[in-house]
């Protein structure tokens, strides 16, 4: 048994409200630099829908995370290790600008530039990667709200999985549709197919807590991580030349705080805590013939930290003491292990993902409320739940491999917590429903508790990292460099030092292709600041629609 | 040396050792203070079409004239008459597959300039030293093939183990024989010029990339841990990583 400590998050579906605050908050802590426009380490998507980029969730298109051989060994979905060697010169799994979006901004300063005249003057799109007019076709949040849904959301992935009665049912009309919002983030896998996707070794898992970085010195941009990577969590930063990913906020963790998204989410939806894993029981896990029992074999993984056999072992093998302590704590040890509401997005991916989802009963309540039922009361919402085929069948297509037991009984738990605290609310005996889908009436305040009223410090259990790491992790916080450092920093009433990396050889570069696209600003951040000169034409002539 | 003039010597004994300095110590240079810089800067994102069939071609038969390089000019002309391969049956072997890897070369380099040119969102991307060693690389490839295919398949050939290789091997034994390579024919010179071009600039560009190959990826384990190593913390305000820009003050 080898004990590891993974940090690790739960989201609670029925409160996520699509505000993006999470997006954004995290874009402009990370990304907002020149080359990473198009990158979110956080977004929202809607679902149902394609999802960013489009599709992703089609393997058999873009061949990310594992799969088993014939022999049952677990492999690269995209082929062997020569294989990628062999087609490193063009990856054919990556997916392209389109995939994703051309960033764009607009110029705005013609507003202020535009000759006077009758008309009011109007703004044009300009590509954040050329400079020039640019018409937006696709994007992060294109389909927010099921904008567009009627035409694309039944190209979904987890749709057109769906078994054929079922995908019947699907109906995009205005009063039988469903929808909720997924956030999404980099799952921080115990068995990382980027990392292992990666060919100079650049990436790697941080045994202390299992977040998942990419060394922006040793990458060299074969940009295998990007494809190999189900979930399209890395991201190529087209300046440099480099793959980022989400940090899971590092600096911010080990300094026992929550990750920006979880510390800004409107909704309260995000929890943070640990897990204890075993290592050694990981790949076989991973392995799992049968894609619908990977989410119970996920859960084998885990280890109980109030089990005193585990809690000696953990000690023993040098997992400090108040790590063990924050463990035990957990909130999402108790969302995933204990109460099992929390579900593995697309565990079929076998790449062991630590950013769990307890699944939306909202979508389902309503329906019963729509269909003239009080959906207030348990048992309504369980023949709904039954009745409802097609969101169940989603769900599970989302989060359990197509497997609706394990859905269907979040749901129900989920169901019986309203139900349960009613009953308290009324002077009801509450046990009545309670013991049918195993839930003790602890368990229902407990549950209570953690998904209505839980608060900062009960949400977000992350210990420190060690104070006699500190000056080890000063090495590792290089990406985050802090843009008051410097002396005459904004901070100091001066520009800051510059942020984002020079392309190609430095000494050379000044005033080079970066002029022409999206330079820093006069801060050194780039807000989707675009050209102030558009990429010149072929021959050094301003291209086409390139007037500025 | 003696006979030769010193433009002759400063250019095929001077210039070549002072490249090869540049390429030596230009490496260690750039590996030293950018490694956050040293990547292939792939366009990949931005444009696909073209370059799934540029990028293949342009490296596989750039292998191809390496190795071709090798034979030609590592390898004396006495060894491979001494296995028995005369210097025609030799000649017609190197012109025919020297042809098929020079014109992969240049298509391959094709696709990739014109796309460099002409997708928009590539050319945005490019920097001057892109521009600068691609060109260089274009206009090498094209003496290249004038050499292999025009002079040597179809024209009357020219046999350049004589000249051209002694000279190049004489360079690495420590004496040049600048009579050798001063015999050749122009077009061979130029080649060549460029070719120590190539080489000096090599450092300074993307093409260290190829230095990286990752081979070792064939047996590593497939997934990587790291614990917090203890590390110098960084110089404050430098990142650890950026180009070190002589004479500016962070
Ligand atoms: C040794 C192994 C090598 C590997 C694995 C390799 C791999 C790559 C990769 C992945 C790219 C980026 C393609 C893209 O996505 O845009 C690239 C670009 C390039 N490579 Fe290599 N390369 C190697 C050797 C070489 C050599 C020996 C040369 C030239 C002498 C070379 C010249 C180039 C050039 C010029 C480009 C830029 C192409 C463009 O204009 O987009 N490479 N290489
Ligand atoms: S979700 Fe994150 S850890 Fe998992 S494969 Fe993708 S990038 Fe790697
Ligand atoms: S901030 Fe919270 S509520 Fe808003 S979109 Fe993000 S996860 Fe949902």
């Amino acid at each position: 048994m080898r004990i590891m400590a993974q940090v690790c998050m739960v989201m609670n579906l029925d409160k996520c409200i699509g505000c993006h605050t999470c997006s954004v908050t995290c874009k402009q802590t990370w990304t907002n630099r020149p080359g990473t426009e198009y990158v979110y380490f956080n977004n929202v998507e809607t679902k149902p829908g394609l999802g960013y980029p489009a599709r992703y969730e089609d393997q058999e298109q873009w061949h990310g995370g594992w799969t088993l051989d014939r022999k049952g060994r677990l492999t690269l979905k995209a082929g062997s290790r020569l294989k990628k060697l062999i087609s490193i010169f063009c990856n054919p799994d990556l997916p392209t600008i389109e995939d994703y979006h051309e960033p764009y901004s607009y110029d705005y300063a013609r507003l202020i530039t535009a000759p006077a005249g009758t008309k009011a003057p109007s703004v044009s799109t300009r590509s954040a990667l050329t400079g020039r007019e640019m018409n937006p076709t696709w994007g992060a949040n294109w389909e927010d709200d099921l904008a567009g849904a009627p035409a694309r959301a039944l190209q979904d992935p987890n749709i057109v999985a769906l078994p054929e009665d079922a995908a019947e049912k699907v109906k995009l009309d205005f009063e039988s549709v469903f929808m909720f919002y997924l956030p999404r983030i980099c799952e921080h896998c115990l068995n990382p197919s980027c990392v292992a996707s990666c060919p100079s070794g650049a990436m790697y898992k941080r045994e202390e807590d299992g977040i998942v970085l990419v060394d922006q010195d040793r990458c060299r941009g074969w940009r295998f991580c990007v494809s190999g990577c189900p979930y399209k969590k890395v991201y190529f930063n087209h300046r440099t030349g480099k793959a980022e990913k989400c940090t899971f906020c590092f600096p911010r963790i080990e300094a026992g705080l929550p990750t920006v998204c979880s510390e800004t989410c409107v909704g309260r939806l995000r929890y943070l805590g640990l897990m204890l894993y075993d290592a050694d029981k990981v790949l076989a896990a991973a392995a799992t013939s049968d894609p619908a029992s990977l989410y119970e074999a996920q859960l084998e993984v885990f280890l109980d930290p109030d089990d005193p056999a585990v809690a000696t072992e953990a000690e023993r093998q040098g997992i400090p003491h108040d790590w063990l302590a924050a463990a035990r704590r957990s909130p999402t040890y108790a969302l995933i292990a204990r109460h099992r509401v929390a579900l593995p997005l697309h565990p079929e991916y076998r790449t062991m993902p630590m950013v769990w989802y307890i699944p939306p009963l909202s979508p389902v309540a309503d329906v019963t409320a729509a269909a003239g039922y009080d959906d207030a009361e348990a048992d309504n919402v369980f023949a709904a739940i039954d009745a409802l085929r097609i969101p169940v069948e989603y769900l599970a297509n989302l989060f359990t491999a197509g497997d609706t037991g394990p859905v269907r009984s979040s749901l129900r738990r989920l169901a019986m917590v309203r139900s349960v605290m009613r009953a308290h609310q009324l002077g009801q005996d509450p046990a009545v429903h309670a013991a049918d889908v195993g839930l003790t009436d602890e368990a229902a305040e407990d549950l209570f508790r953690l998904l209505a009223i839980a608060r900062y410090e009960d949400r977000y259990v992350v210990p420190p990292a060690h104070a006699e790491d500190a000056g080890r992790l000063l090495a590792q916080h290089d990406l985050s460099g802090c843009s008051l450092e410097s002396e005459g920093g904004p901070g100091m009433g001066g520009d800051g030092p510059e942020r984002e990396a020079v392309p190609g050889f430095h000494l050379l570069d000044e005033g080079s292709a970066d002029a022409s696209v999206a330079g820093r600003d006069n801060r050194g951040r780039l807000h989707l600041r675009v050209a102030e000169n558009p990429a010149p034409g072929p021959f050094g002539l301003a291209g086409a629609g390139g007037s500025a | 040396m003696n006979g030769a003039s010193g433009f002759e010597i400063f250019w095929w004994a001077v210039i070549p050792y002072v490249a090869l300095a540049i390429f030596v110590i230009g490496h260690v240079w750039r590996y030293r203070y950018d490694q956050f810089g040293w990547t292939t800067r792939s366009t990949e994102l931005q444009e696909k079409r073209w370059l799934r069939w540029g990028g293949p071609i342009f490296h596989y038969a750039t292998f191809l004239a390496i190795g071709g390089h090798v034979i030609g000019i590592l390898v004396p002309a006495s060894w491979t008459k001494a296995i028995g391969i005369s210097e025609p049956v030799y000649r017609w072997f190197a012109a025919a597959a020297g042809t098929v890897a020079v014109v992969g070369v240049l298509v391959g380099v094709a696709i990739l300039a014109g796309r460099r040119i002409f997708v928009t969102r590539v050319r945005a991307t490019t920097s001057p030293v892109d521009w600068f060693i691609l060109i260089l690389l274009l206009v090498e490839i094209v003496l290249g093939f004038a050499m292999t295919t025009v002079v040597n398949l179809l024209g009357a050939g020219y046999n350049y183990r004589a000249t051209v290789s002694v000279w190049f091997r004489s360079l690495f034994a420590g004496s040049p024989n600048v009579h050798a390579i001063a015999s050749a024919p122009v077009l061979y010179q130029i080649h060549v010029s460029l070719a120590w071009l190539i080489v000096a600039a090599w450092p300074f560009t993307r093409l260290v990339h190829a230095w990286s190959a990752p081979v070792w990826y064939m047996w590593r384990p497939f997934v990587v841990y790291r614990s917090r190593r203890a590390n110098r913390p960084n110089e404050p305000g430098t990142s650890g990583r950026r180009w070190r820009r002589i004479g500016v003050r962070y």
